[in-house]
């Protein structure tokens, strides 16, 4: 068969890139993780030269993700190698793997047209381990010849493994630390600022600046408070954890809602402070949910079975909150005119 | 008090199990553990149904109905009609797909 030389790479092309990050990427991270042109960061995919590789040297195989190929370009400081970045649609290695862009075909189809079988002379790619799920290590070894090797999950462990090719089981167990969560916390807020801010107006008008504050704050709880406390919250399903959280910031502005404003009616007080606590938890425990994407922790059967259980429920809650809401702006109206 | 993540598709066939080791490898959870040259399941609850054990086990021994764990991207597929809840597309929920992983 004739070699599609067109579109081979020839050992000249590699483009070289160093382990060094510079403060522009550096800043570069830190917008994207304020969620900023999210879909633009992308790694023109094919091959690359990290320092000066020979025909001996490791390839580590990425996304084309340009934080997921920073990160895998600074861990492997001191190395030289070949970064091999498969065309992800600029999406990290996790993610596309679950719908197979890092996937088998797309690294057989990248190991042909980058002829990396003439720039190296062994046989030996090192994926990332979270790259798994969708690359075939059996098929890629049997199309290509290339044996897929599973480095660590995380890239701070790509020293030590490239030095000892093993990786412990400390180092193939996915961890959700406290940093990791904490990184995520600014997208949340971008997401949800818009919609907080307009529900802040909105029940200002319509309940006062407690109520305003106290939506606020159920959001907040939702998005900032709940990634941080996550692992502290005693329940298992994110949902409950975001209710009990809900409930807890939400109970101190019903309490004030009931005791303040003496000179309003008993039944005023007690049916406001009854529909932000009926209202706002499920809220906060929607947005704990929805944070289940974001982490590698929860599996789909869980995930289903915990909107099948909790939507519902918040469902009737909100929509309880809702109706004494309206009731009392109905009494309130009467009132008024009697 | 229901936990939501105590049950999940998860089987294995260890009679197909050829003892490669892919399984323990891949498993982000450890549900996978080596014992007399053949692997064992040890912690069925931590599955988090990825299915990087099903698709690297070369004799087919383990079957998972892999998924996004993400209850945004499930909700948006129920709402917009969609058969596979998926994420990080061009006009798909991406709720995980800034972290650097």
């Amino acid at each position: 068969m004739k070699p599609k030389t067109n579109t081979q790479q020839r050992p000249t092309d590699i483009p070289v890139v160093t382990h060094h990050i510079t403060p522009a990427d550096r800043w570069d991270h830190f917008v994207a993780h304020w969620g900023v042109n999210r879909r633009g960061r992308r790694v023109k995919p094919g091959l690359y030269a990290l320092g000066k590789p020979t025909g001996d040297s490791p390839v580590l195989v990425t996304a084309n993700y340009t934080l997921s190929f920073d990160a895998l370009r600074s861990a492997s400081a001191g190395f030289d190698c070949y970064i091999m970045v498969l065309d992800t649609k600029g999406i990290n290695v996790w993610c596309a793997a679950g719908k197979e862009t890092f996937g088998t075909e797309e690294l057989v189809h990248r190991i042909e047209i980058t002829a990396l079988s003439t720039i190296v002379d062994h046989r030996i790619l090192i994926l990332p381990q979270l790259g798994a799920s969708g690359v075939a290590a059996h098929e890629v070894k049997s199309r290509t010849g290339f044996s897929v090797e599973y480095g660590p999950i995380r890239a701070k462990d790509l020293q030590e493994y490239l030095k000892t090719r093993e990786a412990t089981p400390e180092m193939r167990r996915v961890r959700f630390d406290l940093l990791d969560r904490l990184i995520l916390i600014p997208v949340e807020l971008v997401h949800f600022l818009l919609p907080m801010v307009i529900a802040a107006i909105v029940l200002y008008f319509l309940g006062g600046p407690q109520v305003a504050a106290a939506s606020i704050v159920a959001i907040l709880a939702g998005t900032v408070i709940f990634p941080l406390v996550l692992p502290w919250i005693p329940t298992p399903n994110f949902s409950t954890k975001g209710f009990l959280l809900g409930i807890v910031v939400i109970l101190p502005f019903a309490l004030a809602l009931l005791w303040d404003n003496p000179e309003t009616m008993v039944w005023q007080r007690a049916g406001k402070a009854l529909a932000i606590a009926l209202a706002f938890p499920p809220v906060t425990a929607f947005l704990a949910l929805n944070f289940t994407g974001s982490t590698p922790i929860t599996s789909k059967s869980g995930v289903e079975c915990e909107i099948h259980t909790y939507i519902p429920i918040m469902a009737w809650m909100f929509g309880g909150g809702l109706v004494v809401t309206v009731i009392l702006l109905i009494l309130n109206i009467l009132g008024g005119v009697l | 008090m229901i936990n939501a993540y105590t049950t999940n598709t998860l089987t294995y066939n260890s009679e197909l199990c050829t003892g490669c080791k892919m399984c323990s490898t891949v498993c982000p959870q450890a549900v996978f553990a080596q014992e007399k040259q053949i692997a064992r399941i040890v912690n069925p609850e931590s599955c988090i149904e990825c299915g990087a054990c099903q698709r690297n086990c070369p004799t087919g021994a383990i079957f998972v109905e892999s998924g996004v764990g993400c209850a945004y991207a499930m909700m948006y597929a129920a709402l917009t009609g969609k058969k596979e809840p998926t994420c990080g597309g061009e006009d798909e929920p991406s709720c995980c797909c800034s972290s650097d992983n």
